[in-house]
């Protein structure tokens, strides 16, 4: 039954994009898009794609949240970065460490892990279950990640806790 | 009256933008290994393209071509990481060793 509902859900939301994307609104066009749609729907249906995880999670207002304070950590380090290429000298200290990642589902790991690669500096190389071996270009932006600020962002808004 | 300054802000925004793609650019040439270049095409990719972006989004105002915009942008932010996870991922498995700084650290 849960089924129905994940499904009529999903069929809506696409609908909506479809919309969006089209920007027609004579009679033809709208059938065509319900008739694409249901044929999406349907095809996720066999493929046994329909589960919770087809939820649009920027719904959660926390993940919004979480969304503008990465993008100023992305600003900061973007300019960071910018700032060592521009340099003559290139003081750069590339080093390779581990982290464990405090969320406990699959979604939870994989926002972190992007999370990581996102912000230019430090880069996820490999996920094993709770470890992610990080790249970094810089001490100082290894020190920044250890320190374990997204780490707990992340899992707060996963929302399982504990967070540790 | 709003005209102007929407385009002024456009423009800051394109120029930014362009700036940070050509820094990342330089970067992929200067740094020394693969794993560090990695860091190089994240900026293009992030700050670079976003800044672009949001230019283009004053350019295109409110209506669908700034919801189509959103939706690029909302699509970069996922494909982007995963592209240069993939990479590293394949580089890591391929065996390449990342030079690592054994100075002291700073």
């Amino acid at each position: 039954m849960s089924r129905l509902k994940h499904a009529i859900n999903l069929g809506l939301f696409l609908f909506a994009i479809w919309v969006l994307l089209s920007g027609h609104y004579t009679p033809l066009l709208l059938v065509l898009g319900v008739l694409s749609t249901l044929l999406v729907v349907f095809l996720a249906a066999r493929a046994d794609l329909i589960d919770r995880e087809i939820y649009p999670i920027l719904l959660k207002a926390s993940v919004l949240f979480y969304w503008f304070w990465l993008g100023r950590e992305i600003i900061k380090s973007n300019i960071n970065v910018a700032r060592l290429i521009l340099d003559p000298a290139m003081p750069i200290s590339p080093n390779v460490f581990t982290v464990r990642a405090f969320q406990k589902t699959e979604l939870g790991r994989v926002t972190y892990a992007n999370s990581i690669t996102l912000v230019p500096g430090t880069v996820a190389m490999d996920v094993e279950e709770d470890v992610i071996t990080v790249h970094a270009l810089t001490m100082a932006a290894a020190k920044d990640l250890k320190r374990g600020d997204m780490n707990r962002r992340v899992c707060h808004v996963e929302g399982v806790f504990p967070c540790s | 009256m709003m005209q102007p300054l929407l385009d002024v802000l456009s423009w800051i925004c394109l120029l930014g933008g362009a700036i940070f793609l050509l820094i990342g650019a330089i970067g992929v040439l200067r740094f020394p290994d693969f794993y560090t270049r990695l860091h190089a095409v994240s900026v293009c990719d992030t700050l670079g393209a976003g800044l672009v972006l949001v230019g283009l989004i004053f350019q295109g105002g409110l209506s669908l071509v700034t919801v189509k915009l959103l939706l690029i942008f909302y699509f970069m932010i996922f494909t982007g990481p995963t592209a240069v996870h993939a990479l590293a991922q394949a580089a890591l498995q391929s065996k390449l060793k990342p030079l690592v700084d054994d100075h002291e650290p700073r």
